[in-house]
Protein backbone atom coordinates (compact mmCIF):
# COMPACT_ATOMS: atom_id res chain seq x y z
CA UNK A 1 0.00 0.00 0.00
CA UNK A 2 1.45 3.49 -0.96
CA UNK A 3 1.37 6.82 1.18
CA UNK A 4 -0.32 10.11 0.77
CA UNK A 5 2.13 13.11 0.43
CA UNK A 6 0.58 14.02 3.97
CA UNK A 7 1.63 10.70 5.36
CA UNK A 8 5.11 10.47 3.80
CA UNK A 9 5.54 14.18 5.33
CA UNK A 10 4.34 12.72 8.97
CA UNK A 11 6.47 9.19 8.59
CA UNK A 12 9.75 11.30 7.64
CA UNK A 13 9.40 13.39 10.89
CA UNK A 14 9.08 10.35 12.79
CA UNK A 15 11.46 8.47 11.75
CA UNK A 16 9.45 5.53 10.42
CA UNK A 17 8.98 3.86 6.48
CA UNK A 18 5.21 3.54 6.99
CA UNK A 19 2.64 5.20 8.24
CA UNK A 20 -1.22 4.33 8.29
CA UNK A 21 -4.65 6.32 9.07
CA UNK A 22 -5.71 6.58 12.87
CA UNK A 23 -1.42 5.67 13.88
CA UNK A 24 -0.44 7.75 16.74
CA UNK A 25 2.95 9.74 16.43
CA UNK A 26 5.64 11.38 17.72
CA UNK A 27 6.82 14.05 15.22
CA UNK A 28 10.01 16.25 15.53
CA UNK A 29 9.04 19.79 13.80
CA UNK A 30 10.73 21.99 11.70
CA UNK A 31 8.79 25.49 13.00
CA UNK A 32 6.68 26.44 15.68
CA UNK A 33 4.50 29.50 14.99
CA UNK A 34 2.54 32.12 17.45
CA UNK A 35 1.26 35.64 16.93
CA UNK A 36 0.27 38.59 19.39
CA UNK A 37 -2.72 36.93 20.30
CA UNK A 38 -1.49 33.09 21.07
CA UNK A 39 1.87 33.33 21.35
CA UNK A 40 1.92 34.51 25.55
CA UNK A 41 -0.46 32.09 26.67
CA UNK A 42 1.84 30.01 25.26
CA UNK A 43 5.13 31.47 26.58
CA UNK A 44 3.00 31.34 29.80
CA UNK A 45 2.75 27.71 29.55
CA UNK A 46 6.31 27.44 28.37
CA UNK A 47 7.57 29.02 31.74
CA UNK A 48 5.50 26.39 34.08
CA UNK A 49 7.94 23.80 32.73
CA UNK A 50 10.98 25.51 34.18
CA UNK A 51 13.11 25.32 31.22
CA UNK A 52 15.42 28.39 30.43
CA UNK A 53 15.43 27.81 26.23
CA UNK A 54 13.53 26.46 23.50
CA UNK A 55 14.41 23.52 21.77
CA UNK A 56 16.02 25.58 18.38
CA UNK A 57 15.83 29.79 18.53
CA UNK A 58 16.36 29.01 14.91
CA UNK A 59 12.90 27.59 14.77
CA UNK A 60 10.03 29.65 16.58
CA UNK A 61 9.02 32.04 14.61
CA UNK A 62 7.18 34.84 16.32
CA UNK A 63 5.02 37.61 14.61
CA UNK A 64 2.85 39.93 16.02
CA UNK A 65 0.11 40.50 13.90
CA UNK A 66 -3.40 40.37 15.05
CA UNK A 67 -3.68 43.48 16.89
CA UNK A 68 -1.06 45.64 15.98
CA UNK A 69 -0.13 47.96 15.41
CA UNK A 70 -1.27 48.17 19.22
CA UNK A 71 -5.13 48.75 19.31
CA UNK A 72 -4.96 49.66 23.37
CA UNK A 73 -3.48 48.79 26.16
CA UNK A 74 -3.72 45.38 27.09
CA UNK A 75 -3.13 44.45 23.51
CA UNK A 76 0.36 46.39 23.74
CA UNK A 77 1.22 44.08 27.00
CA UNK A 78 0.49 41.06 25.06
CA UNK A 79 2.92 42.19 22.46
CA UNK A 80 5.55 42.79 25.00
CA UNK A 81 5.11 39.97 26.80
CA UNK A 82 6.11 38.20 23.49
CA UNK A 83 8.68 41.05 22.09
CA UNK A 84 10.58 40.49 25.46
CA UNK A 85 10.31 36.60 25.25
CA UNK A 86 11.93 36.78 22.02
CA UNK A 87 14.71 39.03 22.60
CA UNK A 88 15.45 37.36 26.26
CA UNK A 89 15.93 33.84 24.11
CA UNK A 90 17.04 35.26 21.38
CA UNK A 91 14.70 33.86 19.16
CA UNK A 92 16.36 34.43 15.44
CA UNK A 93 12.81 35.16 13.11
CA UNK A 94 10.55 37.55 15.63
CA UNK A 95 8.97 40.45 13.34
CA UNK A 96 8.62 43.74 14.80
CA UNK A 97 6.39 45.95 12.72
CA UNK A 98 7.67 47.80 10.13
CA UNK A 99 9.26 43.75 9.08
CA UNK A 100 6.13 42.33 10.28
CA UNK A 101 3.08 40.57 7.64
CA UNK A 102 -0.02 38.17 8.52
CA UNK A 103 1.87 35.59 9.58
CA UNK A 104 0.44 33.32 6.23
CA UNK A 105 2.07 35.91 3.76
CA UNK A 106 5.12 36.39 5.95
CA UNK A 107 6.53 32.97 6.58
CA UNK A 108 6.12 31.90 2.67
CA UNK A 109 7.91 35.23 1.53
CA UNK A 110 10.72 34.89 3.94
CA UNK A 111 11.60 31.14 2.97
CA UNK A 112 10.90 30.38 6.40
CA UNK A 113 8.42 27.52 5.39
CA UNK A 114 9.54 25.10 2.75
CA UNK A 115 8.03 21.79 1.28
CA UNK A 116 8.43 18.48 3.03
CA UNK A 117 8.35 20.78 5.76
CA UNK A 118 6.42 19.51 9.31
CA UNK A 119 5.02 22.78 10.85
CA UNK A 120 2.50 23.86 13.39
CA UNK A 121 1.39 27.09 14.54
CA UNK A 122 -0.66 28.77 16.90
CA UNK A 123 -3.05 30.16 14.51
CA UNK A 124 -6.11 27.95 12.71
CA UNK A 125 -4.58 29.22 9.46
CA UNK A 126 -1.43 27.88 9.48
CA UNK A 127 -2.51 25.40 7.04
CA UNK A 128 -1.78 28.19 4.24
CA UNK A 129 1.56 26.74 3.95
CA UNK A 130 0.20 23.63 2.19
CA UNK A 131 0.34 25.43 -0.70
CA UNK A 132 4.31 24.58 -0.84
CA UNK A 133 3.89 20.79 -0.17
CA UNK A 134 4.40 20.81 3.30
CA UNK A 135 2.56 19.31 6.15
CA UNK A 136 1.37 22.28 8.05
CA UNK A 137 -1.61 22.43 10.88
CA UNK A 138 -2.49 24.82 13.29
CA UNK A 139 -2.90 23.79 17.23
CA UNK A 140 -3.50 25.96 20.78
CA UNK A 141 -0.90 27.38 22.62
CA UNK A 142 -0.65 24.77 24.73
CA UNK A 143 0.74 22.52 21.84
CA UNK A 144 2.70 25.83 20.81
CA UNK A 145 4.27 25.55 24.32
CA UNK A 146 5.16 21.71 24.22
CA UNK A 147 6.26 22.40 20.34
CA UNK A 148 8.81 25.19 21.55
CA UNK A 149 10.26 23.18 24.46
CA UNK A 150 10.75 20.21 23.16
CA UNK A 151 10.17 20.25 19.07
CA UNK A 152 7.99 17.32 18.92
CA UNK A 153 4.54 17.06 18.84
CA UNK A 154 1.79 14.13 19.10
CA UNK A 155 -0.03 13.43 15.79
CA UNK A 156 -3.20 11.21 14.60
CA UNK A 157 -1.98 10.18 11.26
CA UNK A 158 -5.38 11.73 9.10
CA UNK A 159 -7.57 10.33 6.48
CA UNK A 160 -7.13 12.24 3.04
CA UNK A 161 -9.91 13.53 0.93
CA UNK A 162 -8.09 13.59 -2.69
CA UNK A 163 -10.22 16.86 -4.83
CA UNK A 164 -9.56 16.77 -8.32
CA UNK A 165 -10.10 20.21 -10.13
CA UNK A 166 -10.46 19.67 -14.23
CA UNK A 167 -11.47 21.50 -17.11
CA UNK A 168 -10.57 24.96 -18.38
CA UNK A 169 -10.80 27.77 -15.71
CA UNK A 170 -13.05 30.92 -16.44
CA UNK A 171 -12.02 34.59 -16.76
CA UNK A 172 -12.97 35.95 -13.45
CA UNK A 173 -12.45 32.36 -11.35
CA UNK A 174 -9.72 32.16 -8.72
CA UNK A 175 -8.19 29.72 -6.34
CA UNK A 176 -10.89 31.74 -3.62
CA UNK A 177 -13.45 30.51 -5.63
CA UNK A 178 -12.54 26.98 -6.10
CA UNK A 179 -11.91 26.62 -2.29
CA UNK A 180 -15.32 28.34 -1.38
CA UNK A 181 -17.00 25.79 -3.29
CA UNK A 182 -15.51 22.88 -2.52
CA UNK A 183 -16.43 24.12 1.07
CA UNK A 184 -20.09 24.33 0.07
CA UNK A 185 -20.23 21.13 -1.62
CA UNK A 186 -18.52 18.99 2.02
CA UNK A 187 -19.45 21.67 4.86
CA UNK A 188 -17.71 23.27 7.34
CA UNK A 189 -17.03 19.88 8.85
CA UNK A 190 -16.79 18.07 5.97
CA UNK A 191 -12.93 17.18 6.34
CA UNK A 192 -13.08 17.12 10.31
CA UNK A 193 -9.45 15.70 11.60
CA UNK A 194 -9.04 14.72 7.90
CA UNK A 195 -5.86 15.88 5.26
CA UNK A 196 -7.63 17.78 2.11
CA UNK A 197 -4.99 16.81 -0.88
CA UNK A 198 -5.92 19.54 -4.16
CA UNK A 199 -4.73 17.83 -7.05
CA UNK A 200 -5.64 17.74 -10.67
CA UNK A 201 -4.89 19.86 -13.91
CA UNK A 202 -6.21 22.80 -13.07
CA UNK A 203 -4.30 22.90 -9.43
CA UNK A 204 -0.90 22.00 -11.15
CA UNK A 205 -1.58 25.98 -13.76
CA UNK A 206 -2.86 27.23 -10.77
CA UNK A 207 -0.17 30.61 -9.57
CA UNK A 208 1.27 30.47 -5.83
CA UNK A 209 -0.81 32.76 -4.72
CA UNK A 210 -3.79 31.34 -5.70
CA UNK A 211 -2.88 27.57 -3.98
CA UNK A 212 -1.54 29.70 -0.78
CA UNK A 213 -5.70 30.69 -0.62
CA UNK A 214 -7.28 27.28 -1.21
CA UNK A 215 -4.76 25.70 1.56
CA UNK A 216 -5.69 28.35 3.72
CA UNK A 217 -9.37 27.71 3.95
CA UNK A 218 -8.86 24.07 4.52
CA UNK A 219 -9.55 24.53 7.90
CA UNK A 220 -12.94 26.05 7.00
CA UNK A 221 -13.82 22.48 5.95
CA UNK A 222 -12.41 21.10 9.21
CA UNK A 223 -9.36 19.93 7.84
CA UNK A 224 -6.63 19.18 10.19
CA UNK A 225 -4.07 20.34 6.73
CA UNK A 226 -4.71 20.61 3.10
CA UNK A 227 -1.87 20.50 0.72
CA UNK A 228 -0.55 20.48 -2.91
CA UNK A 229 2.00 18.26 -3.52
CA UNK A 230 4.97 20.34 -4.99
CA UNK A 231 5.53 21.13 -8.26
CA UNK A 232 7.82 23.81 -11.22
CA UNK A 233 5.52 26.53 -9.55
CA UNK A 234 6.02 25.68 -6.42
CA UNK A 235 9.81 25.18 -6.79
CA UNK A 236 10.25 28.37 -8.76
CA UNK A 237 8.84 30.35 -5.40
CA UNK A 238 10.95 28.54 -3.16
CA UNK A 239 14.04 28.65 -4.98
CA UNK A 240 15.37 32.13 -4.59
CA UNK A 241 13.86 32.25 -0.63
CA UNK A 242 15.30 28.85 0.76
CA UNK A 243 18.31 29.32 2.81
CA UNK A 244 17.84 25.37 3.91
CA UNK A 245 17.71 22.06 2.21
CA UNK A 246 13.64 20.84 1.39
CA UNK A 247 12.39 17.54 0.00
CA UNK A 248 9.55 17.51 -2.34
CA UNK A 249 6.94 14.23 -1.62
CA UNK A 250 4.33 12.72 -4.34
CA UNK A 251 1.60 11.02 -3.51
CA UNK A 252 1.87 7.46 -4.37
CA UNK A 253 -0.42 6.09 -7.26
CA UNK A 254 -1.65 3.21 -4.80
CA UNK A 255 -2.08 5.83 -1.78
CA UNK A 256 -5.61 4.89 -0.01
CA UNK A 257 -7.95 7.84 0.28
CA UNK A 258 -10.94 8.26 2.54
CA UNK A 259 -12.72 9.70 -0.21
CA UNK A 260 -12.18 11.01 -3.90
CA UNK A 261 -14.11 14.32 -5.03
CA UNK A 262 -13.98 15.71 -8.67
CA UNK A 263 -15.10 19.29 -9.99
CA UNK A 264 -15.57 20.68 -13.15
CA UNK A 265 -14.33 23.75 -13.10
CA UNK A 266 -15.32 25.41 -16.48
CA UNK A 267 -19.07 26.05 -15.89
CA UNK A 268 -18.17 27.57 -12.07
CA UNK A 269 -19.09 31.26 -11.37
CA UNK A 270 -17.54 33.21 -8.45
CA UNK A 271 -18.68 32.52 -5.20
CA UNK A 272 -19.87 34.39 -2.37
CA UNK A 273 -19.75 32.76 1.35
CA UNK A 274 -23.48 33.74 2.63
CA UNK A 275 -23.67 34.57 6.64
CA UNK A 276 -23.11 33.38 9.29
CA UNK A 277 -20.99 29.81 7.89
CA UNK A 278 -18.50 29.49 4.59
CA UNK A 279 -20.61 26.78 3.61
CA UNK A 280 -23.39 29.17 2.86
CA UNK A 281 -22.40 29.31 -0.78
CA UNK A 282 -23.95 30.77 -3.66
CA UNK A 283 -22.91 31.38 -7.74
CA UNK A 284 -22.15 35.70 -7.90
CA UNK A 285 -25.36 35.55 -10.42
CA UNK A 286 -27.26 34.27 -7.32
CA UNK A 287 -26.10 37.17 -4.96
CA UNK A 288 -26.08 40.39 -6.70
CA UNK A 289 -29.16 42.11 -4.74
CA UNK A 290 -27.09 42.57 -1.46
CA UNK A 291 -26.13 45.84 -0.80
CA UNK A 292 -23.08 46.51 1.49
CA UNK A 293 -21.35 48.84 3.60
CA UNK A 294 -17.96 47.70 3.56
CA UNK A 295 -15.91 45.95 1.84
CA UNK A 296 -12.39 44.72 2.50
CA UNK A 297 -9.62 43.46 0.51
CA UNK A 298 -6.68 41.73 2.20
CA UNK A 299 -5.67 38.56 5.09
CA UNK A 300 -4.05 35.71 4.93
CA UNK A 301 -6.33 34.54 2.52
CA UNK A 302 -6.15 36.94 -0.28
CA UNK A 303 -3.86 39.82 0.79
CA UNK A 304 -1.20 38.79 -1.74
CA UNK A 305 0.41 40.54 -4.65
CA UNK A 306 -2.10 38.77 -7.26
CA UNK A 307 -4.72 39.42 -5.09
CA UNK A 308 -4.25 43.36 -5.15
CA UNK A 309 -3.43 43.12 -8.61
CA UNK A 310 -6.44 41.99 -9.69
CA UNK A 311 -8.59 44.60 -7.20
CA UNK A 312 -6.44 47.19 -8.86
CA UNK A 313 -6.93 46.13 -12.34
CA UNK A 314 -10.88 46.58 -11.91
CA UNK A 315 -10.48 49.46 -9.25
CA UNK A 316 -8.44 51.37 -12.13
CA UNK A 317 -9.49 55.18 -13.31
CA UNK A 318 -12.84 54.21 -11.12
CA UNK A 319 -14.83 54.94 -7.70
CA UNK A 320 -15.52 52.94 -4.54
CA UNK A 321 -19.59 53.61 -4.87
CA UNK A 322 -20.12 56.62 -2.27
CA UNK A 323 -22.08 54.21 0.18
CA UNK A 324 -19.13 51.96 0.60
CA UNK A 325 -15.73 51.73 2.61
CA UNK A 326 -13.27 50.01 0.80
CA UNK A 327 -10.39 48.94 3.28
CA UNK A 328 -6.98 47.24 1.49
CA UNK A 329 -4.70 45.44 3.93
CA UNK A 330 -1.39 44.56 1.84
CA UNK A 331 -0.13 40.90 3.23
CA UNK A 332 3.46 41.64 4.26
CA UNK A 333 5.22 45.38 3.68
CA UNK A 334 6.72 43.56 0.56
CA UNK A 335 3.45 42.77 -0.65
CA UNK A 336 2.55 46.70 0.17
CA UNK A 337 6.43 47.94 -1.48
CA UNK A 338 5.43 45.76 -5.05
CA UNK A 339 1.92 47.39 -4.87
CA UNK A 340 2.92 50.55 -4.14
CA UNK A 341 5.74 50.14 -7.00
CA UNK A 342 3.49 49.01 -9.63
CA UNK A 343 0.77 51.50 -9.16
CA UNK A 344 -1.71 49.42 -7.21
CA UNK A 345 -1.57 51.41 -3.94
CA UNK A 346 -1.73 55.05 -6.37
CA UNK A 347 -5.02 53.37 -7.91
CA UNK A 348 -6.85 52.17 -4.73
CA UNK A 349 -5.96 55.61 -3.31
CA UNK A 350 -7.42 57.70 -6.57
CA UNK A 351 -10.34 55.14 -6.39
CA UNK A 352 -11.25 56.28 -2.16
CA UNK A 353 -9.86 52.93 -0.84
CA UNK A 354 -8.05 52.96 2.64
CA UNK A 355 -4.86 51.48 2.28
CA UNK A 356 -3.41 50.07 6.06
CA UNK A 357 -0.21 48.82 7.14
CA UNK A 358 -0.60 44.70 7.18
CA UNK A 359 -2.52 43.07 9.91
CA UNK A 360 -5.23 40.49 10.81
CA UNK A 361 -7.35 43.41 12.03
CA UNK A 362 -10.76 43.98 10.80
CA UNK A 363 -11.14 40.16 9.60
CA UNK A 364 -11.43 38.49 13.55
CA UNK A 365 -13.06 41.94 14.35
CA UNK A 366 -9.93 43.21 15.98
CA UNK A 367 -9.22 46.33 15.14
CA UNK A 368 -9.07 48.81 12.12
CA UNK A 369 -12.51 48.31 10.24
CA UNK A 370 -15.18 46.91 12.82
CA UNK A 371 -18.70 46.76 11.85
CA UNK A 372 -21.63 48.82 13.80
CA UNK A 373 -25.26 46.73 14.14
CA UNK A 374 -27.24 45.72 11.04
CA UNK A 375 -24.40 46.19 9.10
CA UNK A 376 -23.08 44.25 5.72
CA UNK A 377 -19.34 43.60 4.54
CA UNK A 378 -18.18 41.87 1.65
CA UNK A 379 -14.42 40.44 2.26
CA UNK A 380 -12.15 38.66 0.96
CA UNK A 381 -11.43 36.90 4.21
CA UNK A 382 -12.05 33.29 5.51
CA UNK A 383 -14.70 33.65 8.12
CA UNK A 384 -18.41 34.76 8.17
CA UNK A 385 -19.24 33.40 11.48
CA UNK A 386 -21.56 35.19 13.68
CA UNK A 387 -20.09 38.76 15.07
CA UNK A 388 -17.06 37.70 13.43
CA UNK A 389 -15.95 41.95 12.02
CA UNK A 390 -17.80 43.05 14.97
CA UNK A 391 -21.06 43.89 16.01
CA UNK A 392 -23.15 40.10 16.76
CA UNK A 393 -26.03 41.49 14.36
CA UNK A 394 -23.36 42.68 11.53
CA UNK A 395 -23.15 40.18 8.34
CA UNK A 396 -20.09 39.18 6.43
CA UNK A 397 -20.09 37.56 3.04
CA UNK A 398 -17.10 36.25 1.99
CA UNK A 399 -15.53 36.19 -2.03
CA UNK A 400 -12.86 36.84 -4.08
CA UNK A 401 -10.57 40.08 -4.80
CA UNK A 402 -11.92 40.63 -7.97
CA UNK A 403 -16.32 40.21 -6.81
CA UNK A 404 -14.73 42.81 -3.85
CA UNK A 405 -13.35 45.34 -6.22
CA UNK A 406 -16.66 45.31 -8.33
CA UNK A 407 -18.89 45.24 -5.43
CA UNK A 408 -16.83 48.16 -3.57
CA UNK A 409 -17.72 50.05 -7.26
CA UNK A 410 -21.13 49.27 -7.47
CA UNK A 411 -22.29 49.15 -3.87
CA UNK A 412 -23.79 45.74 -3.98
CA UNK A 413 -22.48 42.36 -4.80
CA UNK A 414 -21.10 42.55 -8.02
CA UNK A 415 -19.91 40.06 -10.83
CA UNK A 416 -16.17 41.34 -11.94
CA UNK A 417 -17.58 40.82 -15.89
CA UNK A 418 -20.30 43.95 -14.96
CA UNK A 419 -17.76 46.66 -14.36
CA UNK B 1 -13.92 12.04 37.15
CA UNK B 2 -17.37 12.55 37.62
CA UNK B 3 -19.83 15.68 37.52
CA UNK B 4 -23.31 16.87 37.78
CA UNK B 5 -24.67 20.32 36.52
CA UNK B 6 -27.25 22.29 34.95
CA UNK B 7 -27.26 21.79 30.96
CA UNK B 8 -27.37 24.87 28.90
CA UNK B 9 -27.78 23.27 25.77
CA UNK B 10 -26.39 25.04 21.90
CA UNK B 11 -26.96 24.11 18.10
CA UNK B 12 -24.05 22.70 15.49
CA UNK B 13 -21.33 24.60 14.40
CA UNK B 14 -20.45 26.54 17.48
CA UNK B 15 -17.52 28.35 16.77
CA UNK B 16 -14.73 29.97 18.72
CA UNK B 17 -15.61 33.47 17.68
CA UNK B 18 -18.59 33.07 19.57
CA UNK B 19 -17.39 31.51 22.55
CA UNK B 20 -15.42 34.04 23.35
CA UNK B 21 -15.18 36.91 20.31
CA UNK B 22 -11.87 38.26 19.39
CA UNK B 23 -12.64 41.55 20.83
CA UNK B 24 -11.56 39.96 24.31
CA UNK B 25 -8.60 38.72 22.81
CA UNK B 26 -6.05 41.47 23.98
CA UNK B 27 -5.90 39.54 27.64
CA UNK B 28 -5.97 35.99 28.85
CA UNK B 29 -7.17 36.04 32.28
CA UNK B 30 -10.03 33.27 32.92
CA UNK B 31 -11.99 35.84 34.53
CA UNK B 32 -11.70 38.17 32.05
CA UNK B 33 -12.46 35.94 29.44
CA UNK B 34 -15.79 33.96 31.59
CA UNK B 35 -17.62 37.71 31.95
CA UNK B 36 -17.92 36.99 27.52
CA UNK B 37 -17.99 33.12 27.12
CA UNK B 38 -21.18 32.58 24.86
CA UNK B 39 -22.21 36.11 24.49
CA UNK B 40 -22.71 36.55 21.25
CA UNK B 41 -25.10 33.31 21.21
CA UNK B 42 -26.94 33.84 23.89
CA UNK B 43 -26.15 37.69 25.97
CA UNK B 44 -27.51 36.08 29.17
CA UNK B 45 -24.53 32.95 29.60
CA UNK B 46 -22.12 34.83 31.51
CA UNK B 47 -24.59 35.87 33.92
CA UNK B 48 -26.65 32.66 34.45
CA UNK B 49 -23.86 29.95 34.40
CA UNK B 50 -23.30 28.56 37.68
CA UNK B 51 -19.93 26.51 38.30
CA UNK B 52 -20.14 23.13 37.52
CA UNK B 53 -22.55 23.77 34.86
CA UNK B 54 -22.72 21.22 31.72
CA UNK B 55 -22.43 22.64 27.80
CA UNK B 56 -24.29 20.39 25.34
CA UNK B 57 -23.97 21.31 21.94
CA UNK B 58 -24.36 19.30 18.57
CA UNK B 59 -21.74 18.45 15.92
CA UNK B 60 -18.45 20.49 15.52
CA UNK B 61 -18.15 22.82 18.49
CA UNK B 62 -15.42 24.79 18.45
CA UNK B 63 -15.05 25.02 15.13
CA UNK B 64 -12.59 27.97 13.79
CA UNK B 65 -10.33 29.71 15.23
CA UNK B 66 -7.27 27.77 17.45
CA UNK B 67 -7.75 30.51 19.69
CA UNK B 68 -7.20 28.68 23.40
CA UNK B 69 -8.80 31.37 25.36
CA UNK B 70 -11.96 28.95 23.69
CA UNK B 71 -11.37 26.45 26.42
CA UNK B 72 -10.26 29.02 28.94
CA UNK B 73 -12.85 30.86 28.97
CA UNK B 74 -15.52 27.71 29.55
CA UNK B 75 -13.21 26.63 32.19
CA UNK B 76 -12.98 29.90 33.71
CA UNK B 77 -17.11 30.49 33.26
CA UNK B 78 -17.13 27.16 35.69
CA UNK B 79 -18.18 24.55 33.16
CA UNK B 80 -17.56 21.09 34.25
CA UNK B 81 -17.73 19.27 31.05
CA UNK B 82 -18.71 19.74 27.53
CA UNK B 83 -20.57 17.09 26.21
CA UNK B 84 -21.34 17.23 22.05
CA UNK B 85 -22.10 15.16 18.80
CA UNK B 86 -18.57 16.04 17.53
CA UNK B 87 -15.45 18.84 18.56
CA UNK B 88 -13.64 20.78 15.41
CA UNK B 89 -10.13 18.93 15.77
CA UNK B 90 -8.44 22.48 17.13
CA UNK B 91 -10.43 22.73 20.17
CA UNK B 92 -10.64 19.11 20.97
CA UNK B 93 -6.50 19.11 21.04
CA UNK B 94 -6.56 22.30 23.25
CA UNK B 95 -9.28 20.92 25.77
CA UNK B 96 -7.39 17.85 26.18
CA UNK B 97 -4.27 20.18 26.31
CA UNK B 98 -5.32 22.63 28.75
CA UNK B 99 -7.96 19.68 31.05
CA UNK B 100 -11.14 20.53 30.09
CA UNK B 101 -12.98 17.54 30.49
CA UNK B 102 -15.40 16.88 27.00
CA UNK B 103 -17.59 14.14 26.06
CA UNK B 104 -18.74 13.03 22.08
CA UNK B 105 -22.31 11.50 22.15
CA UNK B 106 -24.65 10.84 19.65
CA UNK B 107 -27.34 9.74 22.07
CA UNK B 108 -27.15 12.01 24.56
CA UNK B 109 -27.61 14.98 22.67
CA UNK B 110 -30.78 14.47 20.93
CA UNK B 111 -32.25 13.75 24.22
CA UNK B 112 -31.05 15.97 26.65
CA UNK B 113 -32.25 19.41 26.91
CA UNK B 114 -31.78 23.22 28.53
CA UNK B 115 -32.31 22.84 32.04
CA UNK B 116 -31.89 19.19 32.63
CA UNK B 117 -29.19 17.65 35.35
CA UNK B 118 -27.17 15.40 33.93
CA UNK B 119 -24.24 13.01 36.16
CA UNK B 120 -21.27 12.13 33.56
CA UNK B 121 -19.09 9.51 34.69
CA UNK B 122 -15.76 10.40 32.48
CA UNK B 123 -13.72 7.10 33.09
CA UNK B 124 -17.13 5.17 32.61
CA UNK B 125 -17.92 7.26 29.29
CA UNK B 126 -21.44 7.66 30.38
CA UNK B 127 -24.04 10.48 30.62
CA UNK B 128 -26.93 10.28 32.85
CA UNK B 129 -29.98 12.39 32.65
CA UNK B 130 -31.37 12.69 36.18
CA UNK B 131 -34.50 13.83 35.11
CA UNK B 132 -35.25 11.44 33.04
CA UNK B 133 -33.21 8.39 34.20
CA UNK B 134 -32.13 7.59 31.50
CA UNK B 135 -28.17 6.43 30.33
CA UNK B 136 -25.92 7.40 27.33
CA UNK B 137 -22.92 5.42 26.08
CA UNK B 138 -20.10 7.26 24.72
CA UNK B 139 -16.54 6.72 23.01
CA UNK B 140 -13.69 5.98 25.75
CA UNK B 141 -10.48 8.04 24.68
CA UNK B 142 -7.68 6.73 23.56
CA UNK B 143 -5.00 5.31 26.07
CA UNK B 144 -2.71 8.19 25.26
CA UNK B 145 -5.02 10.52 25.80
CA UNK B 146 -6.36 9.65 28.75
CA UNK B 147 -2.69 9.77 30.50
CA UNK B 148 -2.57 13.58 29.60
CA UNK B 149 -6.53 14.47 30.96
CA UNK B 150 -5.58 12.38 34.23
CA UNK B 151 -1.75 14.60 34.43
CA UNK B 152 -4.42 17.45 34.23
CA UNK B 153 -3.06 18.77 31.04
CA UNK B 154 -0.20 18.56 28.18
CA UNK B 155 2.70 20.71 30.49
CA UNK B 156 2.12 18.36 33.36
CA UNK B 157 2.43 15.17 31.44
CA UNK B 158 5.65 16.67 29.52
CA UNK B 159 7.35 17.59 32.92
CA UNK B 160 6.79 14.40 34.39
CA UNK B 161 8.59 12.90 31.39
CA UNK B 162 11.39 14.98 31.28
Amino acid sequence: MGMTVSQKILAAHAGKEFVAPGELLNCKLDVVLGNDVTAPVAIAEFEKLGMEQVFDQEKIVLVPDHFTPNKDIKSAEQSKIMRDFARKLGIKHYFEIGAMGIEHCLLPEQGLVLPGDLIIGADSHTCTYGALGAFATGVGSTDMAAGMATGEVWFKVPESIKFIYYGEMPRWLSGKDLILHTIGDIGVDGARYMSMEFTGEVISRLSIDNRFTMANMAIEAGGKNGIIAADDITREYVEQRARRPYTIYQSDPDADYFEIREYDVSKMEPVIAFPHLPENTRPVSKATGVSLDQVVIGSCTNGRLEDLQIAASLLKGKKVHPEIRLLVFPGTQQIYLDALRRGYIETFIEAGAVVSTPTCGPCLGGHMGILAKGEKALATTNRNFVGRMGHPESEVYLASPAVAAASAIKGRITAPWEV
Amino acid sequence: MKFTGKVHKFGADVDTDVIIPARYLNTFDPVELAKHCMEDADAEFPTKVKAGDIIVADKNFGCGSSREHAPIAIKGAGVSCVIARSFARIFYRNAINTGLPILECDTAIDAINSGDEVEVDLDLGQVRNLRTGEVYEAAPFPPFMQEIMAKGGLINYIKDKR
